[in-house]
């Protein structure tokens, strides 16, 4: 009974967070033109020409608070608008878009997340030790790195010096025309899982090596986070009575590393994972930029710079969803692994 | 205190708390290299920054900021000693761009995490002081900013403001403030049960004075820290948004936009594929130890002053 009441609450809560996200986004949109903000309400392209009459219909010159839920309505509606950006509707470019960056995510969250708590386990265990020293002061550079400059250095080593050994993009030309043809069924529109699914290896080891290069990148900025939160939960982990008691024991050092102390630091690693997830976003922005990657992140990139307002709302909206959404998957998560939590 | 012994000023650290704290704190600041290294760093970039009319002088005296370039030839040119960096793309000087360049990144830094400090520490400490409905809506707007990716938010606002140095400035107060809000507010809402403040209180004190007299200076100190370690992400992120071109205009002293100017010209012609290596690694390298030195400081600060990770 308590876990649903937790859930229920913390379900009331995201509604209270989504609302406001409209808002600021709303806020956001009443600093534009009512010509500018047109746009947010078009269909298709040839409402392009008769700005005009968006604006009466949708009451874009009443006052802000009926303009806000005449937008909202809209919303829930399922139209985002236009993006003049890649002249198609937002929803539209959206699911065009989102494959390649969930491809993206999928390959670099377990390499985060996995590396991240080994290494970070390993500085605990051999603390004030030159691995511990060497491994935080990694995080500590990389945590300090310029992700677009760290990006482009490895394209110019890479793809420059090693002559295309990791190039940048998607596919590679010849995949790329063998994946539009017809003998190649697109099921989830991701090239690696696809690949794999039509039993194309050339084009699986190709679509990784496009990987390969951003996957690096997100991995080197965001791995300083999951390694200083394990350190520090190993460390205090391991100071525990359990542990000492089980090394009394005679239990080997391994075993009580591995099954009594790792297994309970990684309960804020799991709290963490939320937060890397809304973090990530932030990154793949920047990647998907430097390495041509035609995903959501270059899409948003693109539209900033342009003033396509419909494509940056949208991202808004969608991090902010996504957001709410992962941290409520890691409360529930939270809950479900620590009673501790969902009993207080 | 201060007082005169054997005609000497002797600084007696026995006599009060703070100072006794102080000057702890101080040996360990200097006993860690870490801490040294980016306290190093920094006052190395404050160098440049203070001399930069002397290491690079400006062309137009007026206008410091705007790079120097001869012709718009769009293919870098090599270090040369008129050019100690070598020339970017259109030919604007690297080496008189990180010059100037650190200026910026010092403007940045202050102008952001000052104006996030002033903001974050007054909404704080009224949201945790005062508590009740205030409170309460000032947490869920804190909840709906922090639900956002600094980066992207960030993106969104500039692109209303319209693109320029200034705007990304404003857009990352935007963003900033509410951790500190959440920080400051933390710490304020334990000490206003001590026995000190309802002394205080009893007194017949102020709100205004026991908030900024008794309450603050014992809830600064996490702050201050998330603020040191914030100067390096603020110009990280600032640089990242001039890099999508969301910054101040072309030849601007700024390491983000010279790093953008570098990208047409990352991998050389066949044969010598590293040929423009200077034109993208010595911005970047700039921006890297920035922000590395005021990581090192931060992190070398927050050990210190984390009463759960020194140990006496």
């Amino acid at each position: 009974m308590n876990f649903l009441n937790y859930v229920i609450r913390r379900l009331l809560l995201l509604i209270v967070v989504l609302f406001g996200v409209t808002i600021i986004i709303f806020a956001l949109l009443s600093l534009f033109s009512p010509a500018q903000r047109a746009s947010a309400f078009i269909r298709d392209i040839k409402q392009l020409s008769d700005l005009n009459d968006i604006i009466r219909t949708y009451g874009l010159d009443k006052p802000i608070y009926v303009q806000y839920f005449v937008w909202l309505k809209q919303i829930f509606h399922g139209n985002f608008g236009w993006s003049t950006t890649v002249s198609r509707t937002v929803l539209e470019a959206f699911k065009f878009f989102l494959p390649n960056t969930i491809e993206l995510a999928l390959f670099s969250a377990p390499v985060i997340i996995l590396v991240g708590i080994w290494l970070g386990s390993l500085s605990a265990v051999y603390r004030d030790k030159p691995i511990d020293h060497f491994t935080r002061i990694l995080a500590i550079v990389g945590w300090s790195l310029p992700t677009f400059w760290f990006g482009l250095v490895l394209l110019m080593i890479f793809y420059g010096y090693f002559k295309g050994l990791f190039p940048p993009e998607v596919l590679s030309l010849e995949a790329q025309n063998f994946v539009n043809s017809a003998n190649f069924i697109r099921y989830t529109h991701m090239n690696t899982i696809d690949a794999l699914l039509n039993g194309k290896l050339w084009i699986f080891f190709d679509a990784l090596r496009h990987l390969v290069l951003p996957v690096i990148t997100l991995t080197v900025v965001q791995i300083a986070l999951v390694m200083r939160i394990m350190r520090s939960s190993m460390l205090e982990a391991m100071g525990k009575g359990y542990v000492l008691t089980a090394r009394a024991k005679g239990a080997n050092w391994k075993t009580v590393i591995k099954k009594h102390a790792r297994k309970n630091a990684l309960i804020p690693v799991i709290t963490v994972s939320g937060w890397l997830f809304a973090g990530m976003m932030g990154g793949v922005v920047i990647t998907e930029t430097i390495f041509n990657r035609k995903g959501l992140g270059w899409w948003w990139a693109r539209a900033a710079t342009q003033l396509d307002i419909p494509a940056v709302l949208m991202a808004v909206l969608f991090n902010g969803v996504l957001f709410v959404l992962t941290n409520l998957i890691v409360d529930l998560l939270y809950a479900y692994v620590d009673p501790r939590v969902r009993l207080k | 205190m201060f007082f005169i012994k054997k005609r000497r000023i002797v600084l007696d650290f026995e006599e009060h708390p703070r100072l006794k704290e102080f000057s702890f704190s101080f040996k360990r600041f200097i006993k860690n290299p870490l801490s040294v290294t980016g306290f190093s760093i920094i006052f190395i970039f404050f160098l440049i920054a203070v001399f930069a009319p002397v290491l690079a002088p400006p062309k137009w005296p007026h206008e410091p900021f705007r790079i120097p370039h001869q012709g718009f030839a769009m293919i870098p040119k090599p270090p040369s000693p008129e050019h100690p960096f070598g020339t970017t793309t259109k030919q604007y000087d690297i080496f008189y761009g990180v010059i100037w360049g650190t200026r910026t990144a010092f403007r940045i830094g202050f102008m952001v995490v000052g104006s996030i400090l002033i903001i974050g520490v007054t909404v704080g400490s009224i949201s945790g002081y005062f508590g009740g409905v205030i409170d309460e809506i000032i947490m869920r707007i804190v909840d709906i900013f922090m639900s956002l990716p600094t980066l992207i938010l960030a993106m969104a606002i500039v692109t209303a403001l319209g693109r320029s140095l200034d705007n990304i400035m404003k857009s990352l107060i935007i963003v900033g403030w509410p951790i500190y809000a959440r920080t400051i507010r933390g710490s304020v809402l334990t000490l206003r049960e001590e026995d000190f403040v309802k002394a205080a209180r009893a007194l017949g004190a102020s709100h205004f004075k026991i908030i900024f007299k008794h309450i603050l200076p014992n809830a600064i100190y996490p702050v201050l820290i998330l603020a040191s370690l914030d100067i390096g992400s603020m110009v990280l992120t600032a640089a990242a948004l001039s890099f999508l071109g969301l910054g101040a205009p072309e030849g601007y002293a700024d390491w983000g936009q010279m790093v953008s100017l570098a990208r047409n010209y990352i991998v050389g012609p066949p044969g010598q594929p590293l040929l423009y290596w200077y034109v993208v690694t010595i911005p970047g390298l700039f921006i890297l130890f920035f922000v590395l030195g005021w990581n090192l400081l931060g992190d070398a600060l927050r050990d210190i002053f984390d009463p759960k990770q020194r140990r006496r």
